[in-house]
C-alpha cells in the first residue's frame, strides 16, 4: 500500500536499473517501475530518458497504469515531441473504448499535450467526443476546445470547435453547460471575439442550468452572467429573482458569485423599495461569510469593503459582527479593523471606541498600532466624539507601552490639526513620555506639536533642546520637523535660549548635511529671518487649512470595476484585473464588453435603455455623460502646446518638417474626443474622414500635455456602430509621444459585418490604449456628411 | 472575470514540493515553489501574511494545513473565493482517501493523489469534488474493482453527490440539531456580541433514492401560513444548505426538501444574532495583594433551566506567563495549572442549570518584572461546554418525511445539543 517506497532509490545508474525493470516481462514488475519513474518525476529529477520506455506500457487495460504513463507524457511531451507522436495511435483508439472513463481519459490527456504535430489528430477524436451520448466525455470534451484553442486557434476556429461548443451551451446536462460556458468564457478572452454572446435567452437557458449544476458549475455560471447587461429594469429584476436563491448555498464562492451578479443588476432597477428590500437580503449572507474557514473570511472581509464603500446602506447596522476574535489570524484582524473604521458613525461610536481600546491592549504589535490609528481616525472624522477619543489615547499613554505611546502621539497632532486650539491642555501628559520616543514618524509627530504651540509649552526651549543634541543622527523627516519647530520657537519667542538653537539648528543645516532638502529648507528661513521677521512670522506661523480624516477611498471607477469582479483576485488585491494579467488579452476583450453591452442594450430598441446601460457599464460613461452628440462640443480645445509641436518637429526622420507641422496644424483642428477633464494628462483629439483611396480612416492626434511619461505601444478598438467599421489593425503607426508633444496618425479601415449595428446612429465608441496609461475610453460622432456612404444599407429616416 | 488555475502544490514546511500538479503548463513549476516560499517568509516578517498573495504577475491561493502547504497558482484573475473553498474541498478529499492528510500520506498515496488530482480539475477549472462518488471509480489498493470502472451517473447527473443503488437493511435516518453560541463579553461585563450558530447534521443511512421532506419552526413560514403565536417559531437570520437542497423551492414556499448524500453531512446551518442570556457567566476579580502575589475569585454560574445540565465544562483561565506557583481551591469540578497554555484549566463534569461555583487561586509574580513587558492584557476566558437535549433558540423539528419508490418506512432520530462556539469573556487588566 505505501507508494513511500518508491522515493527511496537515490543510486546513480538508477535511470538504466528502471529501464531494464520497464522492459520486464512481468506486469506487475512494469508497474512498479512505472510508478517508480512518477515518484522520480515527482521529486523532481528528469526521468525524460526513458520516454520510449513508458510510452510502450501505454497499451494497457489496467487503468492505473494508463493514468500514469499519460501523466508523464503530459511531463515530457515537449521535451520529446517526436516520440510523443508513438502515442497517438493509442489515444485515437481510447477515445472509441466502449468505457466511457477511457474516453474522457483519452481526450482530456490528448489536449493537455502542448506537441502541434499531435494537435492536428487530436481534432478528429475530439469532433467524436464532443457529440458522444456519455455526458462525462462531453463535458471533458467541452473543456479540451479551449486547451486545443490554446495552442491553435486557427484550428478550432477551422474545424467548427467553437459553433459544436456553443451548442454545449443548450445540452442537456448542467455539467456539460457549465463546462462549455467555462470554456466559452477563456475563449472569448484569449481571442477577445464575442463567441460567447448572452442574449436575454441564453442567460434564461445558464440561469435554468444553475439549479441542477454542481457548487462549481453554478460558480462558472455566476461568474459568466455578470457580464450580461439587462435590456431594462424588469429583465434585471427577473435575474435577480433565479439568482436570489443561491444565497442559501452553504458554499462561500457560490454565495459571493451571487451577490455579484445581484449587485451588478440592482443598477437596473428603478423601484426604491424593490432596492433596499434587496440591500437587506444581502446583509445576512455577508455576515455569514465569516464564519467560513479564516483564508475565506478573508476574502469575504476584503470584497465587504467594496460593498459597503458602493452601498453603505448594506452593513450600517452591523459593525459588531467586524469584532475581533482573540484567535482570528491576524490578516483577518486587520481587515476588520478596516471595515469597523468605514462602519463606525456617532451611533455606534461608544461601542467600537471600547473595541479600539481593547484592540491597543493586545500583544500583535501591527494590529494594536493600526487600533490606535484606527481612534484617532475617529476623532478626526466624528467630532463630536472627538475628546472621547482623545480620553481613550490619554488612557493608553498611560500604560507607557512604548509603541503604543508612540502611535497615539502621531494620531493626536493628526487631531491637533483637526480641532486648532482646542485640547492643547493634554500637551503637559505628552510631554511626560518624551524620552520613549524613537521611531522617526513619532519624534516628528511630537516636535511639531511643540514646535507649534510653544508660547504654550513653558520649557519648550529646553525640550527641543534635548532633541537637537542628535539632530546630526536624526532621519531628515525628524531633522526637517526639528528646523520648522525652531524657527517657530524663535517667532513665538524671540529671547536668548530660541536665538542660541536657531544658529545651531541653520549652521549645521547650511554647512554639514548633504541633504539638499534640508539645506536649501535652513537657507530659506536664514534669509527670511534676516531680512523681514514680520515676513517670516506671517509664512512660518500662518494658519494652516483644516485636514479631513484621510480615507482609502477607491477611485469610483475602480470601484465600479471590482464591483463586477466579486470574489476574484482583483477584488481580493483591490486592484484593477489589468494590473496583474497580461494586459493585451483583456484591453481588447473590454472593448469587445462594451461594444458587445451596448448592441444589446440599443438591440432592445430601448433608447432610454441604451443610455442608462451604457452609463452603468462602461467608465467611458462615468466620464463622458453618454450624451451622443455632446462630447465633440463640449470639451474646450486647450491652448496648443507650442513647445511640444516643436520637439515633434524632430521625431518622424523621413517626413518632412513642414508636413509634421501641417498634421499638427490639422491635428488642433479635429474635434476633441477625450479630453483634459479627464485627468489622464493627455488629450486626443480625432475624427472619421474619407480617405484618399475610398474607404474611411480614422484620423487621430494624441496630446501628452502631463502623463509625464513618453507613450507608446497604441492600439485601437472599435464599439459596433452604423457603419460597420473596425480598424484595419489594432495596432497604431504612431510614434512614441514624448511629454508635451503631439503624434498624429491616420488609421486604416475596414468593414466588420459583425460590428455593423445601425441603431447606433452617429455614435462612435472608441477604445484607444497606450502601455502607460492603459485603455482610454472616448465617445466620437461620425461627421454627418460621413453617414450615408455609397454602401449604406442602413434606411435614412433614422435621422 | 475568467480565469483559472495553473497548477497545485503541495509543499512542504520548508517549501520542497511533496506533490504537483500542472494544469495548464503556463508557469514554470520547478521555480513557482522557491518563488513562493520566499515570498511567504517575506511577507511574514513583514507581518502582512495573508491567505492570497501577489507577487509580480504570479499569484498564490495557499491553505496550511498540518505540515502541508497546500497552494494554487494562477496568472489569471481566478475566482479566489472559488479557488479557496477547492483547495479546502481537496483537503477534505485526500482525507477522506487517507485518514490523515500530512507529508508522509501524500507521499504514500503518491499514485492516488495523481489521480484524484485529474478527477478534480481540468485544464484549471473545478470539476468535480464529492469525495464520496469519487471513490465510486478511483480506487485505493486495498478495494480495487476487478471490472474496469465506469464513471458513476452522479458525477455528471444533476443528484451529483449520492451514488445509485444503495440498499440498507434498516433504513434509518439521523438528524442532530447542533447549537454553537458565540458569546463575545467586555471587561466591564457587558454584552460585545452574542450569537448562535445552529446546524442540521444530518447522518441518513437509507435505500434507493429517497426524497426527504424537513420542517422545523421558522417564522418566515409559520408567518406566511398565518400561524402566528400558536406556536414558538424562530426567526432564523441567514439559512444555508447543503447542495442537495433544492433551493428553488425554498425561497419560493420555505419547505426544505431534498435527496439526501449517503451517510453524514450538513443539511443546513444558520444563524440567529438575537441577544439571549449567557448560557455559562463567568466572572473573574483580580485581587493584587502586592507587587508579587496576586489572587483569582472566580464565579462560574449557570443560567438556563434547572432541568438541563451542562456537561463537559471546561472554564480556561489565563494567568500570567510569569506566574510563580499557583495554588487552587474549588467548590465543584477540578483545576489544574497548565504551564503551556499560561492557564488554569476548570473542568466540571456536570453543571446543572440555576447553580454557581467558585474557584479560587493564588499565584506569586517575580518580584522584579521586566519593564518592557509590562503592557501584555491577559488573552480572555475561555469557556466550553455542551448541554445535550436543549436547543439554546428554540427550533423544533417538526417533522422528517422520508419517501422512496420501493416503500419503505424510514426511521427519523431527532437530538439536540447546544455547545459554546467561540465563548471570551475578557479579564479585567
Amino acid at each position: 500500500m505505501a507508494d513511500g517506497k518508491y522515493f527511496s532509490t537515490t543510486k546513480k545508474g538508477e535511470i538504466h536499473e528502471l529501464k531494464v525493470e520497464l522492459g520486464a516481462l512481468d506486469k506487475s514488475k512494469k508497474k512498479d517501475a512505472v510508478k517508480k519513474v512518477i515518484a522520480a518525476m515527482t521529486v523532481g529529477k528528469d526521468v525524460s530518458p526513458l520516454f520510449p520506455d513508458v510510452i510502450n506500457q501505454m497499451q494497457t487495460d489496467d487503468m492505473e497504469l494508463k493514468k500514469l504513463v499519460y501523466l508523464y507524457l503530459i511531463n515530457y511531451a515537449k521535451t520529446q515531441p517526436d516520440l510523443a507522436i508513438m502515442a497517438v495511435n493509442t489515444f485515437v483508439k481510447d477515445s472509441q473504448d466502449p468505457n466511457p472513463l477511457i474516453r474522457a481519459l483519452a481526450v482530456r490527456t490528448m489536449g493537455c499535450i502542448r506537441v502541434d504535430k499531435i494537435t492536428e489528430y487530436l481534432c478528429d477524436p475530439l469532433h467524436r467526443c464532443l457529440k458522444d451520448e456519455d455526458p462525462y466525455v462531453r463535458k471533458t470534451a467541452a473543456v479540451c476546445v479551449a486547451k486545443l484553442y490554446d495552442i491553435n486557434a486557427e484550428l478550432v476556429e477551422d474545424r467548427g470547435f467553437l459553433d459544436m461548443l456553443k451548442d454545449l451551451i443548450g445540452d442537456a446536462n448542467p455539467m456539460v453547460v457549465a463546462n462549455a460556458v467555462a470554456a466559452l468564457s477563456e475563449i472569448q478572452e484569449l481571442s477577445g471575439k464575442p463567441v460567447l454572446e448572452l442574449t436575454q435567452a441564453t442567460v434564461a437557458k445558464l440561469l435554468r442550468a444553475l439549479n441542477e449544476c454542481t457548487e462549481w458549475g453554478q460558480v462558472f455560471i455566476l461568474d459568466s452572467v455578470v457580464n450580461y447587461t439587462p435590456a431594462d429594469a424588469r429583465d434585471a429584476e427577473g435575474v435577480i429573482e433565479r439568482v436570489l436563491p443561491r444565497l442559501q448555498h452553504a458554499n462561500s464562492a457560490v454565495v459571493l458569485s451571487a451577490i455579484k451578479v445581484i449587485i451588478k443588476n440592482m443598477q437596473y432597477l428603478q423601484d426604491e423599495g424593490t432596492v433596499l428590500q434587496l440591500q437587506r437580503k444581502l446583509a445576512p449572507p455577508l455576515v455569514t461569510l465569516l464564519g467560513a474557514e479564516p483564508e475565506l473570511q478573508y476574502v469575504a472581509l476584503r470584497n465587504i469593503a467594496l460593498v459597503i464603500q458602493a452601498q453603505p446602506g448594506v452593513l450600517a447596522n452591523d459593525v459588531k459582527v467586524f469584532f475581533v476574535k482573540y484567535n482570528d489570524p491576524s490578516y483577518v484582524k486587520m481587515e476588520k479593523l478596516g471595515i469597523m473604521m468605514r462602519l463606525v458613525n456617532e451611533r455606534n461610536i461608544d461601542q467600537v471606541l471600547l473595541e479600539f481600546k481593547e484592540y491597543a491592549t493586545e500583544v500583535d504589535v501591527d494590529f494594536v498600532r493600526k487600533a490606535v490609528r484606527a481612534i484617532g481616525y475617529c476623532a478626526v472624522s466624528i467630532q463630536s466624539a472627538a475628546e472621547r477619543c482623545i480620553n481613550v489615547l490619554l488612557e493608553l499613554i498611560q500604560t507607557k507601552v512604548n509603541y503604543v505611546v508612540q502611535e497615539s502621539i502621531i494620531v493626536i497632532k493628526d487631531i491637533f490639526r483637526r480641532y486648532p486650539n482646542r485640547y492643547e491642555s493634554i500637551i503637559g501628559t505628552l510631554c511626560d513620555s518624551l524620552e520613549s520616543l524613537d521611531e522617526p514618524e513619532a519624534k516628528a509627530s511630537m516636535i511639531w506639536i511643540i514646535g507649534e504651540y510653544a508660547e504654550r509649552i513653558d520649557n519648550a526651549d529646553e525640550l527641543l533642546e534635548q532633541f537637537l543634541e542628535s539632530f546630526p543622527e536624526e532621519t531628515a523627516q525628524v531633522q526637517l520637523q526639528l528646523m520648522t519647530a525652531t524657527v517657530k520657537l524663535f517667532l513665538k519667542k524671540p529671547v536668548e535660549k530660541p536665538q542660541q538653537l536657531i544658529q545651531l539648528v541653520l549652521t549645521y543645516a547650511t554647512q554639514e548635511t548633504d541633504n539638499p532638502d534640508l539645506r536649501d529648507r535652513a537657507y530659506i528661513y536664514w534669509r527670511l529671518l534676516s531680512t523681514d521677521p514680520e515676513a517670516a512670522k506671517d509664512v512660518v506661523l500662518a494658519e494652516k487649512p483644516t485636514i479631513s480624516a484621510t480615507s482609502d477611498a477607491l477611485d469610483p471607477s475602480l470601484l465600479r470595476e471590482l464591483l463586477g469582479e466579486l470574489g476574484s483576485l482583483a477584488s481580493v488585491y483591490h486592484k484593477p484585473a489589468a494590473s496583474f494579467v497580461s494586459k493585451l488579452r483583456l484591453a481588447v476583450q473590454r472593448a469587445e464588453d462594451l461594444a458587445a453591452a451596448a448592441a444589446r442594450g440599443s438591440a432592445s430598441g430601448d433608447s432610454e435603455a441604451l443610455t442608462s446601460a451604457v452609463v452603468a457599464e462602461s467608465p467611458l460613461a462615468a466620464s463622458a455623460g453618454a450624451t451622443p452628440t455632446a462630447p465633440a462640443a463640449a470639451a474646450p480645445a486647450p491652448v496648443p502646446d507650442l513647445l511640444g509641436d516643436l520637439l515633434d518637429l524632430d521625431v518622424p526622420a523621413p517626413a518632412p518638417a513642414a508636413a509634421a507641422a501641417a498634421a499638427a496644424a490639422a491635428a488642433t483642428e479635429l474635434p476633441v474626443v477625450f479630453g483634459e477633464d479627464k485627468g489622464k494628462g493627455v488629450v486626443v483629439r480625432a475624427s472619421l474622414v474619407q480617405a484618399p483611396a475610398g474607404g474611411y480612416d480614422y484620423e487621430l492626434s494624441v496630446s501628452n500635455v502631463s502623463a509625464g511619461v513618453p507613450l507608446d505601444g497604441f492600439m485601437i478598438q472599435f464599439n459596433k456602430n452604423s457603419l460597420g467599421l473596425a480598424p484595419a489593425s489594432q495596432a497604431v503607426q504612431l510614434d512614441p509621444v514624448l511629454p508635451g508633444a503631439t503624434g498624429s496618425a491616420r488609421v486604416p479601415m475596414t468593414h466588420a459585418a459583425h460590428l455593423q449595428a445601425p441603431e447606433q446612429g452617429n455614435v462612435l465608441q472608441v477604445a484607444i490604449k497606450c502601455n502607460q496609461l492603459g485603455v482610454l475610453y472616448m465617445n466620437d460622432t461620425i461627421p454627418q456628411h460621413l453617414m450615408a456612404p455609397p454602401a449604406q444599407q442602413q434606411p435614412l429616416d433614422f435621422f | 472575470m475568467t480565469g483559472a488555475i495553473s497548477a497545485v502544490l503541495f509543499l512542504d514546511q520548508r517549501g520542497k514540493p511533496v506533490l504537483m500538479r500542472d494544469f495548464r503548463g503556463d508557469v514554470p513549476l520547478a521555480k513557482v515553489a522557491d518563488r513562493f516560499i520566499a515570498k511567504v517568509n517575506e511577507l511574514e516578517e513583514a507581518g502582512a501574511a495573508a491567505p492570497v498573495i501577489l507577487d509580480g504577475k504570479l499569484s498564490f491561493l495557499y491553505v496550511q494545513y498540518s505540515n502541508l502547504y497546500v497552494l494554487a497558482v494562477t496568472q489569471t484573475n481566478v475566482n479566489a473565493a472559488a479557488t479557496l473553498v477547492f483547495l479546502h474541498k481537496l483537503i477534505e478529499i485526500f482525507k477522506h482517501y487517507f485518514q490523515e492528510l500530512e507529508e508522509e500520506s501524500l507521499r504514500d498515496n503518491f499514485v492516488i493523489a495523481y489521480e484524484l488530482l485529474d478527477e478534480v480539475m481540468d485544464h484549471g477549472y473545478v470539476q468535480f469534488t464529492e469525495a464520496k462518488i469519487l471513490s465510486e471509480f478511483i480506487k485505493t489498493d486495498a478495494h480495487k474493482l476487478a471490472v474496469a470502472a465506469r464513471p458513476p451517473m452522479a458525477v455528471t447527473n444533476a443528484v451529483s453527490w449520492r451514488q445509485e443503488g444503495l440498499f440498507y437493511k434498516k433504513n434509518e435516518v439521523f438528524l442532530d440539531v447542533v447549537e454553537s453560541v458565540n458569546l463575545l463579553v467586555n471587561s466591564n461585563g457587558s454584552v460585545v456580541r452574542s450569537e448562535v450558530v445552529g446546524a442540521l447534521k444530518m447522518r441518513a443511512y437509507l435505500s434507493g433514492m429517497p426524497e426527504c421532506k424537513c420542517g422545523v419552526n421558522d417564522k418566515v413560514l409559520f408567518e406566511a401560513q398565518g400561524r402566528t403565536g400558536r406556536q414558538k417559531a424562530v426567526d432564523l437570520e441567514d439559512i444555508k444548505f447543503h447542495q442537495c437542497v433544492r433551493l428553488a423551492s425554498f425561497e419560493r414556499d420555505r419547505t426544505i426538501s431534498f435527496i439526501p448524500p449517503d451517510g453524514a453531512f450538513d443539511l443546513m446551518t444558520y444563524r440567529l444574532s438575537q441577544n439571549i442570556k449567557p448560557l455559562i457567566w463567568v466572572e473573574c476579580i483580580v485581587e493584587k495583594h502586592s507587587r508579587s502575589r496576586t489572587e483569582y475569585l472566580v464565579k462560574a454560574r449557570s443560567q438556563f433551566k434547572e432541568r438541563s445540565t451542562a456537561t463537559s465544562v471546561e472554564i480556561l483561565l489565563p494567568l500570567p506567563p510569569d506566574a510563580i506557583s499557583p495554588t487552587v481551591r474549588t467548590s465543584q469540578g477540578t483545576a489544574t495549572y497548565a504551564p503551556e497554555k499560561d492557564a488554569l484549566v476548570w473542568k466540571i463534569k456536570n453543571f446543572p442549570g440555576g447553580r454557581e461555583f467558585l474557584l479560587r487561586c493564588k499565584f506569586g509574580l517575580p518580584s522584579v518584572a521586566a519593564e518592557e513587558e509590562a503592557q501584555g492584557r491577559l488573552p480572555p476566558i475561555k469557556v466550553k461546554f455542551e448541554i445535550p437535549y436543549y436547543s439554546v433558540s428554540g427550533i423544533q423539528i417538526r417533522y422528517l418525511k422520508v419517501i422512496e419508490r420501493s416503500g419503505y418506512q424510514a426511521l427519523p432520530w431527532v437530538r439536540y445539543l447546544t455547545q459554546a462556539g467561540s465563548y471570551e469573556i475578557r479579564m479585567h487588566n
